[in-house]
């Protein structure tokens, strides 16, 4: 058996933390599809491009949403085209193959190297959706109706799915999977995270700025949280309008609203409540 | 090889299955980790358990098999949300104005987290340290114009080493508080789609038909999928159920945004001839029940709120209310609602273990033929199944 992935680690441009590293090693090895959860933002779609890259491989993505079937995953029948052909008289007509058109699943399993398959928010298709990918993702094979085909992974791809946890998965597709819970990451992996990304801020603008991140997810009653990916677009807002350390503390410390606080916040009822706490400390401090 | 950690998972209540107990034998016969307790901890983790509200039970689980020990670290495991919170629900004017005096909540918050810095040993009694049964701001069983109750679990503070010793995902056990996000999951389970309207969807089925019989081209439309199910949502307001209105604000926001046939009203206490939508209009605004029985048909399903604790007399004889004078007893206004109403279910916010002190609630639930349930992920879905 490959181990080829053994050693998926923290890259350049991404971190992960050593559980995260030993899920996906478990699964790469295990030939086991990935299921990840955690907030939005916490880098779960990222993941699968880090690990194609680093196997140096192809990602294939497919982006579930409500309206997917699992069918189409698969392959699928034009027939629409095929009926317009018929009425044209085309050639093409007579051989039903040209109008099966290979999914995601097909292409993933016929892939010259063993690609990995990304099922991206799995949680937004329809109930039943997890359920008809059970056999084809725990054989790795399917059957063409139309063809009388049988297709069959050559290498097993290796299959991340993500999840934000908007239903429920049924228990026999969650028995095929591994699981693993992004958590959102501590003050000192938020600083390798934001340093990959920004290597040159300075470290005084970094603290200030986490410190206020850190506040603002303290904040009982937001809506939203902001997470790592709402960081990152911040801070890329502070250093290109120059915003420096000196005056985010003395934004902090006289109760005013942070500086860009649009990429950090995204409801306006979160915008009014801290505005409101801006102004009580304010007044406390007078 | 680890059977009898599989059954103690189970034990915990982790329904754990053969096949993942075998996957978790194949990863550690492909040395996927080697020699160290943690690794193992998290490949343990993502093989046997599928869902992080599940995580928890693991972890108590797993120090039990593995040490015995499941003492918490009691300093990061309560949440600066959930004190203030609780505060917030718990004090009443006189006690906000006096604690302005004292400093205000951040200041109470400060000591009370210095002081739990500060204290190392159990406490009981007394009126510094944290603990039981004293005098002091913060403690459990004990009373204190500002003071902050914990749990009647967390007296302890001590010192916890090993990551599954913390138990940081215990907020995300289905039995713990319900917010607004597991609630709408919850809620999920009750819809039933159907195609109503105007027809604007391409009906791809029906067009390949109607094509194949005619020779050519016929295209076929269709209604849009809605979710048809009509809810009708009582809420007990006012007196006891004081103590409960954040959760009902949380299922409220979650059932207004997940049903578009919705009405909900308020009662107190009991149903009697008249319900209200606006609570500050209450005795201007109300609305005969005998109306809203008239006005919305049975195809509605009715779900209650409340604690059902009263005085059994206000369910069974007339007069009994107690803001006003009913002709007829509550009862009787149960059982109008329930015969135009059969799907009809009674959520209870009240912990289950202290039912069975109140009578009131027995009565209630006899008249909803059983149909109450707990305010908890677990009852909720139980009550949904029921109105199905």
């Amino acid at each position: 058996m490959a181990r080829q992935a053994a050693g998926f680690q923290s890259t350049e441009s991404y971190i992960v933390s050593p559980e995260l590293a030993l899920a996906v090693n478990a699964a790469v090895t295990l030939e086991k599809p990935l299921l990840i959860k955690g907030e939005p933002g916490t880098g779960k779609t990222k993941l699968a491009e880090e690990l194609a890259a680093a196997l140096d491989t192809d990602l294939l993505r497919w982006h579930i949403k409500s309206t997917t079937k699992a069918q189409q995953g698969l392959y699928e029948y034009d027939a629409v085209s095929r009926l317009r052909d018929s009425q044209l008289g085309s050639e093409r007509v007579h051989d039903i193959a040209n109008y099966i058109k290979p999914g995601k699943l097909w292409q993933a399993f016929t892939a010259d190297k063993r690609p990995v398959l990304l099922i991206d928010e799995i949680d937004k298709a329809d109930i039943e959706f997890p359920n008809d990918l059970l056999h084809e993702l725990d054989q790795m094979e399917f059957y063409v109706y139309e063809t009388g085909e049988q297709i069959k992974a050559t290498h097993r791809p290796i299959v991340i799915i993500t999840s934000n946890n908007e239903k429920e998965l049924p228990d026999a597709f969650l028995r095929r999977c591994f699981f693993h819970y992004i958590r959102f990451p501590d003050a000192q992996t938020l600083k390798q995270i934001v340093s990959v990304h920004f290597p040159n801020l300075q470290p005084k603008l970094l603290n200030a700025a986490l410190e206020v991140f850190f506040d603002l997810r303290d904040v009982p009653h937001l809506k939203k949280k902001p997470s790592t990916s709402e960081l990152l677009d911040w801070l890329k807002l502070l250093l290109v309008e120059d915003i420096g350390p000196e005056q985010l503390q003395s934004n902090q410390a006289h109760g005013g609203l942070m500086p860009m606080f649009g990429a950090l916040l995204k409801n306006e009822q979160d915008v009014e409540l801290i505005e409101k706490l801006a102004f009580m400390s304010r007044r406390q401090s007078k | 090889m680890f059977i009898e950690f599989f059954f103690k998972l189970r034990e915990h209540g982790l329904k754990v299955s053969l096949t993942e107990l075998m996957d978790l034998l194949r990863a550690l016969e492909q040395q996927v980790v080697f020699a160290s307790i943690e690794d193992f901890y998290v490949l343990a983790r993502m093989t046997l358990v599928k869902d992080e509200s599940q995580y928890d039970r693991f972890d108590r689980a797993f120090a039990e098999y593995f040490e015995g020990v499941n003492e918490v670290d009691i300093a990061a495991s309560i949440p600066q949300e959930w004190l203030e919170r609780s505060l917030q629900r718990h004090l009443s004017v006189e006690d906000k104005a006096k604690l302005k005096a004292l400093g205000g909540l951040d200041e109470l918050l400060k000591q009370f987290r210095e002081r739990l810095a500060e204290q190392q040993k159990r406490h009981a009694g007394g009126n510094k340290w944290i603990g039981t049964g004293g005098t002091s701001p913060f403690g459990a069983y004990g009373y204190h114009p500002e003071g902050i109750r914990i749990g009647q679990d967390g007296s302890n503070a001590r010192r916890a080493v090993k990551v599954w010793d913390k138990r940081e995902f215990k907020d995300l056990d289905s039995d713990e508080e319900l917010n607004n996000r597991t609630i709408k999951l919850a809620l999920r389970k009750l819809r039933r789609f159907a195609r109503t309207g105007a027809a604007t969807e391409l009906d791809l089925a029906e067009t390949i038909r109607a094509t194949g019989k005619q020779g050519m081209l016929d295209l076929r439309w269709q209604p849009e999928r809605h979710n048809a199910i009509k809810v009708i949502i009582l809420f007990d307001v006012g007196g006891s159920m004081d103590d409960y209105i954040y959760e009902c604000q949380q299922l409220f926001q979650a059932v207004r945004s997940e049903f578009k046939h919705l009405e909900f009203y308020y009662f107190h206490n009991c149903v009697y001839e008249g319900v209200w939508k606006n609570n500050q209009r209450r005795w201007q605004e109300q609305i005969p029940l005998q109306e809203v029985l008239h006005t919305y048909g049975s195809d509605y399903k009715l779900i209650l709120v409340g604690d059902a604790t009263m005085g059994p007399y206000e369910i069974a004889y007339p007069g009994g209310s107690v803001e006003h004078w009913n002709e007829e007893p509550g009862q009787v206004w149960m059982e109008r609602l329930l015969r135009q109403y059969p799907k009809a279910v009674w959520i209870n916010p009240q912990p289950q273990e202290r039912w069975r002190y109140y009578p009131s609630i027995r009565m209630m639930a006899d008249l909803m033929d059983q149909r109450m349930f707990p305010f908890s992920l677990e009852g909720l879905s139980q009550a949904i199944d029921r109105l199905l």
